[in-house]
């Protein structure tokens, strides 16, 4: 399985052809208490870089953009009822939604782990 | 005959032990109170109304039959359960109230009075105008007042607050341009406006863009130039501006809005400062709303109503919403729709005229300083500012120099490595007795303190706050943090959950055994 | 000056501390060459009686509706307001606090709010309502917003017995968005056809209830059809006394309901501040526009108040807010839920019951008038007549001779066959010898 990360903070993990997407846990530290997630409907195709969802904390709303193309094909709807799991377990349980990529080679453009962490880094 | 039973006159020591939870939950004057769908009873009602008639009902078979839930309290009961709430509040009457950019002044009873005067208060907006004529003329001398002031030939009254000032004159900029066949599409609003501009200029169908601030906490002059070309409708600027700063650059802005062909709309929530002293008109404003609730002393009310007119140049006038009022020499009459008028209204803001209750407490206000005292006003609210600036620059860290208009703002640098945060120092200002200042805003500066005294202070209580400011900062420095972590610990509730609050929104009470399977849940 | 505490040792002491001779070293950055030099054109200070004195000259140049047979309704009604009411909305803690953004603080404010954000939802049947927006109309012109988020989608559909100046207020607010805004004509009898104006672009239907010329209609078979083309509707109701007596909007399929708050606890002013109410579905509830209060703890783990769900709000989500209102009508909200927990169910029911039965009264003895024409069949406390002579001649004679008879359609409406239709509206302000000093004057003048 591939984990990439991108700018905004998305993680990006494939599995097969299927990628799930969610924020890293640096972007739930900078956010605080995650209180909302406006999950996106299902079945919506995307290009890379469009907005789609947004994630809420008390005192500020993020936009999540879509790391690579595809078709939006599951929503975590668990985060419906506990949003607070994006804080506890952001790079697993509190995923935001999965999508079929319609361009797997745009994984290559993304960081991976080492490249994110040097990343984080570098924003102090 | 003598009463033995001498009774200590003096409090012994062991008065003085420390505080206990009671059995009743109140805590002498702090009075616990319940919401009133805790206790009332729906049958329960505190007036009393005669019998009903008997005429054959023509509700058409709509009648009620669903009961509302309503809870009833008789008139002692409420009386003591809303001043009980009262008493849970801060407010400009019983304390310094600091908030920048908010204008907590002090408000006028004599504004109170001529608002309720049964001539004003109890008049319907669409009587005939002949029986209103004194109405009219409370909104035409109150409009000749904020044009004079604004050196502006024209004024739209009926916005009801600030952020619907805003969306009028944009709306007014809209229509001017559009009535020239140009179709601008962008807004500029500099980073650190009020959020109202921003949602303004998005819901007058604008795309926004944002202009960086300068080092110096003003506009980038040339920024903005980069980012002005024929694509722009407008540039919003608050001037004096959100850092408290006087835009000093404002002519040459007005001058580089024009010359791209767009209108200069100024958010006009700090004309206090600056009223009586300079005319936002002489300064090249196309379109500014005054916060008549904040400038003119009319009461914030927990949150409004304010009234937000916007005087308008030349340009924009003939693009002033309805109704407006016309003078004729033979009485006031009023432009009710765009059919009646003879100009190009950009259409109607509001139902009725705006708010009136607020026009004439605007204008009492007015009159009672007259053109000499509004002056004053202004020179006022900016010597308290710069005085507390003064007082308190040593110790706290001010980003943009030593000099303010009518507030000062400071950044949380000063509490560096002390782990306190701007949160925690406003909330240790609860304790102390004082309303926080504006904190976290605006968003140019980190952990923002933005503090507005007002013309309404004595120099007796700038001391005194800037005092205990002092000592507060100091304690800070010093490491106590428990005292601000951990504060406010004397209200009536200590921190609330917010968090939780958005989580699990409860905003309503449910009664407690309800068969709805709505998510809401049930308050306790 | 008595609003000012500063005096000329106190100015030129700070002046000292500052490090600044004159005050006008405080105005450097204002450009030397528009600084004012002497004061404006308007007159000197005044005293309090001389303030008092003049603004009483001017409200003695209107009449006063209390004084006189009052019939005006359209949008704002005249209803008696308990003394408690104004006494403890001018409480100095009430009355001079800001908008409650430091809770523990401010728990006075917001708890009083989550009690009128109950009442509210509870009135229109909904299940959330927020802490109020400016009135009535803007209220409406906000619920076609939000409905247009909601459906994505962006036209809307406008009953013609919406109040003509709410329909302004809605088609202003649209014109640049590039919503589309599908009017229908009034229609007097209060029959129009709304249903074949929804197709798959219509974002809402909006209708008023009571409706501008006091019809009462069950809008349930509307809602059926509008959310069969998953479009909302949004009823808009300018007279919530009636909700004492009538059907609620939530139990007709309503999903947005705002409404006028003006009749309960606020007063006619001449039009403002009045109070907007607005309540929706909890489906919906982050796409509502407006400040909300909701209920938490706080560290001690006692039930408290904070404004909440910030984040739709001007000030966090700056151009992507749900509305840029920020100042909204707290005080009016305040009135409001005062004089609704004076009232309670018992007394809203019994109010409403009085103010129908005067409109009966008054309905009863109008139709045996020659040239008169009683046009809504169905009707809480207003209702239109057809005369048999132009409607705002006859009003304009009647208040000569000091009676407020109503409002001519012709004022609200600019096209249309309204010349001759009269509005009026009767509340338990109203007295029999009201009704009669109407009656008589109005055969006359149409005899």
């Amino acid at each position: 399985m591939t984990k990439k990360f991108t700018e905004d903070h998305e993680w990006v993990a494939l599995d097969g052809d299927v990628a799930t997407v969610g924020i890293t846990s640096y972007a739930t530290e900078q956010l605080g208490d995650i209180v909302y997630v406006e999950l996106p409907d299902t079945g919506r195709t995307i290009a890379a870089k469009d907005e789609v969802c947004v994630v809420e904390s008390v005192k500020a709303a993020s936009e999540v953009y879509a790391p690579v193309s595809g078709e939006i094909t599951e929503a975590n709807e668990a985060l419906a009822d506990n949003p607070s799991l994006v804080n506890d377990a952001a790079e697993t349980e509190g995923w935001f939604f999965k999508m079929k990529l319609s361009d797997a080679g745009e994984l290559d453009g993304l960081m991976d782990d080492a490249a994110y962490a040097e990343f984080v880094k570098g924003l102090g | 005959m003598m009463n033995k039973q001498g009774r200590p006159s003096q409090p012994q020591s062991d008065n003085a032990s420390k505080s206990f939870e009671t059995f009743s939950g109140h805590r002498g004057l702090q009075q616990e109170e319940g919401i009133i769908f805790d206790r009332a009873r729906s049958g329960e009602t505190g007036v009393d109304l005669p019998i009903p008639g008997s005429r054959p009902s023509r509700l058409g078979g709509l009648e009620r039959t669903e009961e509302i839930g309503l809870a009833g309290l008789s008139e002692p009961e409420a009386v003591r359960h809303y001043v009980r709430l009262s008493q849970k509040n801060y407010s400009i009457d019983t304390g310094f109230y600091p908030l920048g950019s908010c204008t907590m002044k002090h408000n006028p009873r004599l504004n109170e009075k001529v608002a309720r005067l049964p001539g004003f208060a109890d008049i319907h907006p669409l009587q005939p105008v002949q029986t209103v004529q004194g109405a009219l003329e409370v909104i035409d001398t109150l409009a000749h007042w904020l044009k004079e002031l604004t050196g502006m030939p024209a004024v739209a009254m009926s916005p009801k607050a600030g952020a619907h000032g805003e969306l009028c004159g944009l709306m007014a900029i809209r229509a001017a341009l559009e009535a020239q066949g140009d179709a601008r599409k962008v807004v500029l609003v500099p980073e650190s406006a009020h959020g109202t501009n921003p949602a303004t200029a998005a819901q007058c169908g604008y795309a926004i863009k944002t202009i960086p601030a300068a080092d110096d906490g003003l506009i980038h002059l040339d920024e903005l130039k980069a980012q002005l070309n024929d694509e722009v409708a407008a540039v919003m600027l608050t001037n004096p501006n959100t850092c408290g700063l006087f835009e000093r650059d404002i002519v040459a802005v007005a001058d580089a809005v024009h010359a791209a062909g767009a209108y200069l709309y100024c958010d006009g929530a700090n004309f206090n400062a600056i009223m009586g002293k300079v005319r936002p008109g002489d300064l090249g404003i196309d379109a500014m709303h005054i916060n008549l609730h904040k400038t003119f002393s009319t009461p914030h009310g927990g949150g409004g109503p304010g009234a937000g007119p916007v005087v308008l140049s030349a340009a924009l006038a003939p693009y002033a919403p309805v109704p407006y009022i016309v003078n004729e020499g033979d009485g006031y009459h009023v432009i009710e729709t765009e059919e009646q008028s003879d100009v190009s209204p950009l259409g109607r803001m509001t139902a009725f005229y705006g708010q009136m209750g607020m026009f004439t407490r605007a204008l009492t206000y007015a009159m009672s300083h007259g053109a000499d005292g509004l002056r004053q006003v202004a020179e006022d609210a900016v010597l308290n500012a710069n005085y507390v600036l003064a007082k308190l620059k040593d110790l706290f860290s001010a980003p943009f120099g030593d000099r303010c208009m009518h507030e000062c703002l400071f950044d949380d640098a000063f509490l560096k490595d002390t782990g306190i945060t701007t949160l925690d120092f406003a909330k240790a200002m609860i304790d102390e007795g004082y309303h926080p200042m504006t904190v976290y805003f605006p968003l140019v500066v980190h952990g923002a303190m933005l503090i507005e005294p007002t013309e309404t202070e004595s120099k007796e209580t700038l001391d005194r706050f800037c005092q205990v400011m002092r000592s507060l900062a100091l304690e800070a420095k010093d490491g106590q943090s428990d005292r601000f972590t951990q504060a406010p610990q004397y209200t009536p509730r200590r921190r609330l959950d917010e968090t939780q609050a958005a989580r699990n929104p409860v905003l309503r009470w449910l009664p407690p055994k309800s068969d709805d399977i709505s998510p809401l849940q049930a308050a306790e | 000056m008595r609003y000012l505490p500063l005096n000329d040792q106190d100015r030129s002491d700070m002046l000292g501390v500052i490090g600044a001779s004159t005050i006008d070293e405080l105005f450097t950055d204002v450009p030397q060459d528009l600084l004012l030099r002497g004061d404006v054109n308007l007159p000197k200070a005044q005293g309090e009686l001389d303030v008092e004195r003049a603004l009483s000259k001017m409200a003695a140049k209107n009449t006063v509706a209390g004084d006189v047979p009052f019939f005006i309704g359209a949008g704002a009604y005249r209803h008696h307001i308990p003394a408690s009411v104004d006494h403890l909305i001018q409480r100095s803690e009430f009355l001079t606090a800001y908008t409650p953004y430091q809770p523990e603080i401010s728990q006075g404010t917001l708890q009083a709010l989550f009690e009128f954000q109950t009442q509210v939802a509870m009135l229109f049947d909904m299940d959330v309502a927020n802490a109020s927006l400016y009135d009535g109309s803007t209220a409406c012109a906000e619920a076609v917003m939000m409905a247009h988020r909601v459906t994505r989608r962006s036209k809307a559909v406008l009953s013609g017995n919406l109040h003509p100046q709410y329909v302004d207020v809605v088609k202003t607010q649209s014109q640049y968005n590039n919503h589309d805004v599908v009017t229908n004509a009034a229609a007097l009898t209060g029959d129009e056809d709304l249903i074949s104006a929804i197709d798959e672009g219509t974002s809402c239907v909006v209708v008023q209830y009571p409706d501008v010329f006091g019809h009462i209609k069950d809008f349930t078979a509307l809602a059926d059809a509008a959310h069969e083309k998953k479009a909302l509707l949004i009823v808009a109701v300018p007279e919530v006394v009636a909700l004492g007596a009538i059907k609620s909007p939530g139990a007709m399929g309503a999903d947005i309901v705002v409404g006028e708050g003006q009749s309960v606890g606020v007063g006619l002013n001449f039009g403002g501040p009045y109070l907007g109410l607005f309540a929706t579905r909890q489906k919906y509830v982050r796409q509502m526009p407006g400040r909300v209060c909701g209920q938490t703890v706080d560290a001690e783990g006692k039930r408290g108040f904070v404004l909440t769900l910030s984040t739709r709000e001007q000030h966090i989500r700056r151009e992507k807010a749900t509305s840029n209102i920020c100042t909204n009508s707290g005080l009016c909200s305040l009135a409001f839920t005062i004089h609704m927990t004076l009232l309670g169910e018992a007394g809203l029911r019994r109010l409403a019951a009085i103010n129908h039965q005067k409109a009966v009264q008054l309905a009863e003895n109008l139709e045996h008038i020659d040239g008169v024409e009683i046009l809504t069949p169905a009707l809480f406390n207003e209702f239109a007549v057809r005369l048999s002579k132009p409607a705002a001649h006859i009003v304009d004679r009647l208040a000569e001779q000091n009676i407020l008879a109503g409002v001519p359609a012709s004022r609200l409406f600019t096209h249309g066959d309204a010349q001759d239709v009269l509005i009026l509206a009767a509340t338990e302000t109203n007295t029999d010898e009201d009704i009669t000093a109407l009656v008589s004057a109005l055969e006359e003048a149409l005899s």
